[in-house]
């Protein structure tokens, strides 16, 4: 597979690459709370075994839809695609606003951490260590749902982005394959949940990259035309679709800070 | 099987969270496309698009707000 960039367009991959990345990093952060939590309590071995395992399996799940998608009319793909972007974009992007607003918790990975722990001590079977060689079919079955929970949500991302335009499932792939290495990495020299990583603010930019691209797709499905970007260069629409978003959802955050502090009045 | 099931139900609560809202989305989806085939040249129904699609957001999260004050 090339990149085809003359047909694809320099706008379009980079944003593809982005969105990508910083969606499957959200999933991949969620995934390796729980990877940790498991492999520190119960033994790297089967959790890592498990995440492993769970990895083969959505590859092979996106070597079989990747090429199907191609056999598809574009137009119908960008529109229903973009729907499903849209609705998964605007929704992760309105619990974002109603999150910074303070109207709903913050998710909190330290949390998480702690209850996984917590869990795989009261399970069964008996108390592998870290250094048990023996297999461990918790741990194993833990560490494989959730990579299999969270990583399903990556191959439908990779697959949506890279359903966009031809060429872009490779450089969709790229995004969220750097966004599992930066993960693994950190994982590693942390040993830790990410809980330092602004879960938050990370979804707020998805939710805002999402809805922009879903936006777009829609558009692009139903050929529609927007105002002061010519038909030959529809992507560079997509920048200020973001733009418009961020802006939007900044001011949506000030505006239910002040709703909800405002005291009700009498009617 | 389990995990086949909580993954549907995951991916499921991937695009539904609140009902209404997107109930709201599809609608003006749909509502946009048809306009849209209506219109040949005008680049207006893209504006319309978006500008549905801030409104029931903005509707959605100023509902949210106001209900948990």
């Amino acid at each position: 597979m090339t990149f085809d960039l003359i047909h694809t367009g320099a706008t379009r991959l980079g944003t593809t690459v982005g969105a990508a990345f910083l969606a499957s990093l959200v999933e991949c952060v969620e995934a390796l709370t729980v990877v940790l939590a498991v492999g520190s309590v119960r033994g790297w071995r089967s959790a890592l075994a498990g995440a492993g395992t769970a990895l083969a399996v959505l590859a092979a799940i996106v070597a079989a839809l990747g090429p199907a998608l191609s056999r598809i009319p574009l137009h119908l793909i960008q529109l229903v695609v973009g729907t499903m972007i849209l609705l998964f974009g605007l929704r992760w992007l309105r619990k974002a606003i109603l999150r910074a607003a303070g109207l709903i918790p913050l998710h909190d990975e330290a949390a998480a951490f702690q209850k996984n722990i917590a869990a795989m001590h009261t399970a069964p079977t008996g108390a592998p260590s870290q250094t048990s060689r023996t297999f461990d079919k918790p741990a194993f079955a833990a560490a494989f749902n959730i990579t299999m929970l969270e990583g399903t949500e990556v191959v439908f991302i990779v697959i949506a982005l890279g359903a966009g335009a031809s060429g872009l499932l490779l450089p969709a792939s790229l995004g969220a394959a750097a966004a599992l290495l930066v993960v693994a990495a950190l994982g590693l020299a942390l040993h830790r949940p990410l809980a330092r990583v602004p879960e938050n603010t990370l979804k707020f930019i998805v939710g805002v990259l999402l809805s922009a691209f879903g936006t777009f797709w829609v558009s692009e499905g139903a050929r529609l035309s927007w105002p002061g970007f010519t038909a030959a260069n529809p992507d560079l629409a997509i920048p200020f679709l973001m733009a418009a978003y961020l802006v939007l959802a900044l001011a949506l955050v000030a505006l239910c800070r002040k709703v909800a502090n405002r005291t009700p009045v009498e009617e | 099987m389990q995990w086949f099931r909580s993954v549907t139900r995951e991916l499921l609560g991937l695009f539904i969270d609140d009902g209404s809202f997107a109930l709201a989305i599809l609608l003006w989806l749909a509502a946009v496309l048809a306009l849209s085939r209506l219109t040949i040249t005008s680049s207006w129904p893209a504006c319309a698009l978006f500008c549905g699609l801030a409104a029931i957001l903005i509707e959605s999260v100023l509902r949210y707000a106001r209900r948990h004050r």
